[in-house]
């Protein structure tokens, strides 16, 4: 078994060393003991002895390079001992020669997977299982060049395209996802080649096909039903109003957003077929109230992360999902599983200015909830024009699950929780 | 919202739940007319009188024994023990008593009991003066223990304590008493005991603290800001019972742990919390579960190069984040 030689810490401090110069050559052997390389930091220059006996098989950090405390400068080892070849992969860019590479390897295929990945953390085990990265493909960051989640999150986030399967859609007015199914992009290819003088071609990013991929699918899938009605959030905005200092002191921004989450898991659980999906066996009816919430990446697109158990959650609650779910979203830092599992989905169309959309639904959920610009409107009450905060509020549903009138219930109990809002956060 | 001092905040609960209530009385040493030796009962003598402000003699196990008494007839009694450190001759009945008896009477008798005193170190108190026993109280099911950071948390967290119907343990931290200061709302507000808060939200690692150690953490975090650090602080303030979701959530983000407290290492309350994220939250972990505690040392030493010596700081909090962020 060859030994390996690492680069020191020479104190508490030193992270890093350069080797000045190597006291033996590769093929030369050494003694335990017995000045091998010697190594200068910002602070000190220091021989280095050896920690075996044999020969100096390979010499992986050349002069004059730096590097991290950890990191394996050479192997010791039997003359014609195989060494782990991961590590040999540095030496070509100190352009050793490579006959010696193959001397020492002799005729024994090295495969990548030898490496030694140093120590793996149980996050990182976890994660590579998870989305069956082999680790070898990743450079370590860490401590001695430890792979960390950061590094193995970085290489998923640059994978993207395998790794997430983002169940997106796409509410803001206009866009290409509102054509009909025909005129989405499908299997066959661009075709720049009859494109119109001048014309420009912009390759897809991976989340935009997978929008386009899940929006086609769900059109196909579900016969879309949209119904709207008109909520009055007067009782909502003075809780909010109210609340909103309060919740700011344990670090919450509390939004309109939340009060919608908290009113579609009353009324889901008031109309529960509505939280449930279509199989050809039956309908499934969902226990567990999992809540998507579409946040806008601008013009990257747009990713629905889901709020797990939101019947667990209090206002409070919701609103510290919604913050934390949101800024990651926009900071690129979700959990690939936290975009999946959603049982029922909302859409905030209205901080674009939209006052009611047809939202896509979200497969395999039976419906969404579009919210509209909260705007103030006159409004008839009791015979009386009053000036209200009011809202427009879109039901889309899967017909083959729900008709017109259960879907009608379901939206009209959204409805009157937040006109009658009285929970206390 | 006005600013004040820790100390005030705390004197303040007091006045307004004796002003709610008439069955709440304060009882501790030099608590009356001297005002308790922080000041924390200050004016409360002459306003409520000696009949709900009580000077008791040096004498722990009684003052505690007779709060007990007194709850059990269906009053509120604030027991001020005068420093942490002397609250071991009342250990037998807070832990033997106090802890049990809705217990042991299957839910017919209970303790509306809160035991309020000053903790910890590095005010030059010396070996009587500065000790931390948190961890001694949070072992024993039947009590609860909560350490604030902050005023607005002392106050709404006190006032949660003096309503709730079994014993509170409520240790402050003394050398913030008049150092911390903070907006407190002048509107009646309850801070709920149970839990946690993320006081900064970070993603390389999660710092957990209480008491004057958060308040250090959080300055660490500041430091390790202008390094590109981004710390996460959980304000763990009720030690028992513990919010283990709200540990759980921060070391998922974040995959490193530091516990900090002052109490020294060894079975201290790091331990718990470290056992607690290495059984649920073990394939969320990316390093150690690391602690940065006072020294397994009999007392806070009295020399200040040795008190310093042993009291976390913003700096050593700083330097054990800062390695773990590089591990």
């Amino acid at each position: 078994m060859a030994t390996r030689v690492i680069m020191p810490q020479l104190g508490e401090s030193v992270v890093e060393g350069t080797v000045v110069s190597w006291l033996k050559k590769e093929g030369e052997r050494v003694e335990k003991e017995e000045a091998l390389v010697e190594i200068t930091t910002d602070k000190v220059q220091t021989e280095i002895p050896s920690i075996a006996s044999g020969v100096l098989l390979k010499i992986l950090v050349g002069e004059g390079e730096t590097v991290r405390a950890g990191t394996t400068l050479a192997w010791i080892g039997e003359p014609g001992e195989v060494i782990p070849e991961a590590d040999t992969g540095m030496s070509q860019l100190h352009a050793v020669p490579a006959a010696a590479a193959t001397s020492v390897a002799g005729t024994v295929p090295i495969s990548e997977a030898a490496r030694d990945l140093g120590f793996i953390s149980p996050v990182v085990a976890r994660l590579a299982k998870e989305h069956q990265i082999d680790l070898t493909q990743i450079k370590g960051t860490g401590e001695g060049g430890r792979i960390t989640k950061k590094d193995v999150l970085a290489y998923l986030e640059q994978h993207k395209e395998v790794a997430v399967e983002t169940p997106a859609w796409e509410t803001r007015g206009g866009g290409e996802l509102f054509r009909l199914p025909e005129a989405q992009p499908q299997t066959s290819p661009p075709q720049p080649s009859v494109a119109l003088q001048g014309d420009i071609l912009i390759p897809h990013s991976a989340m935009r096909l997978a929008i386009a991929e899940h929006m086609t699918r769900s059109k196909r899938t579900s016969p879309h039903v949209t119904t709207v009605m008109e909520a009055d959030m007067s009782a909502v905005a003075a809780h909010r109003e109210a609340h909103q200092a309060q919740f700011a002191r344990d670090g919450v921004r509390l939004t309109y957003t939340a009060y919608f989450i908290s009113a579609i898991v009353t009324a889901l659980k008031a109309y529960p077929q509505v939280n449930s999906s279509w199989s050809d066996e039956g309908l499934v009816v969902h226990q567990a109230i999992h809540i998507g919430v579409a946040v806008s990446l601008g013009e990257e697109g747009l990713i629905v992360p889901v709020i797990k158990n939101a019947d667990g959650l209090s206002l409070l609650g919701l609103a510290r999902a919604i913050q934390d779910l949101a800024e990651r979203a926009r900071s690129h830092r979700l959990q690939p599983d936290e975009v999946k599992g959603g049982t029922f989905s909302i859409t905030n169309h209205g901080t674009s200015g939209s006052l009611f959309a047809t939202p896509i639904i979200p497969q395999p959920q039976c419906g969404i909830l579009g919210v509209g610009a909260i705007k103030k409107r006159p409004v008839v009450i009791h015979d009386a024009i009053a000036i209200r905060p009011m809202v427009y509020l879109s039901f889309t549903f899967d017909h083959r699950i729900l008709d017109g009138y259960s879907a009608d219930g379901f939206l009209a109990k959204v409805v009157s929780v937040l006109e009658n809002w009285t929970e206390v956060g | 919202m006005p600013e004040m001092t820790l100390i005030e905040a705390i004197r303040q609960a007091m006045d307004e739940e004796m002003a709610r209530d008439p069955e709440v009385f304060i009882v501790g040493e030099d608590v009356g007319k001297r005002g308790g030796v922080f000041r924390a009962t200050m004016g409360l003598y002459d306003k409520y009188g000696e009949h709900r402000v009580i000077d008791s003699p040096l004498a722990e196990l009684s003052i505690v024994g007779v709060g007990i008494g007194a709850a059990l007839y269906g009053m509120r009694p604030i027991c001020e023990i005068q420093f942490a450190d002397y609250i071991f001759p009342a250990f037998n009945q807070i832990v033997g008593e106090a802890a049990r008896m809705c217990y042991r009477s299957n839910g017919t008798w209970s303790v509306p009991l809160v035991i309020r005193a000053p903790y910890g170190g590095g005010i030059s108190g010396g070996l009587y003066h500065s000790q931390s026993v948190e961890a001694f109280f949070a072992h024993v099911p039947g009590l609860k223990v909560v350490i604030p950071s902050n005023p607005y948390d002392a106050k709404g967290l006190l006032k949660s304590a003096i309503r709730d119907p079994n014993p509170v343990m409520f240790f402050e931290p003394k050398k913030g008493y008049r150092l911390i200061r903070g907006e407190v709302p002048e509107e009646e507000y309850l801070v709920p005991i149970g839990p946690a808060k993320i006081s900064r939200f970070g993603r390389d690692v999660s710092i957990f603290a209480y008491g004057m150690m958060h308040y250090y953490a959080l300055q660490a975090a500041e430091l390790l800001a202008q390094e590109g650090i981004e710390a996460e602080v959980v304000d763990l303030r009720t030690l028992a019972p513990v919010d283990k979701t709200t540990i759980l959530e921060s070391v998922k983000r974040t995959g490193k742990a530091l516990i900090v407290h002052e109490d020294n290492l060894t079975l201290g309350y790091g331990a718990e919390v470290a056992a607690i994220i290495a059984e649920h939250a073990f394939t969320d972990l990316d390093a150690p579960v690391r602690r940065l505690a006072g020294p397994d040392v009999p007392g806070v030493p009295f020399s200040p190069p040795l008190q310093e010596w042993f009291m976390p700081n913003p700096q050593k909090i700083a330097d054990a984040a800062r390695r773990l962020a590089q591990f």
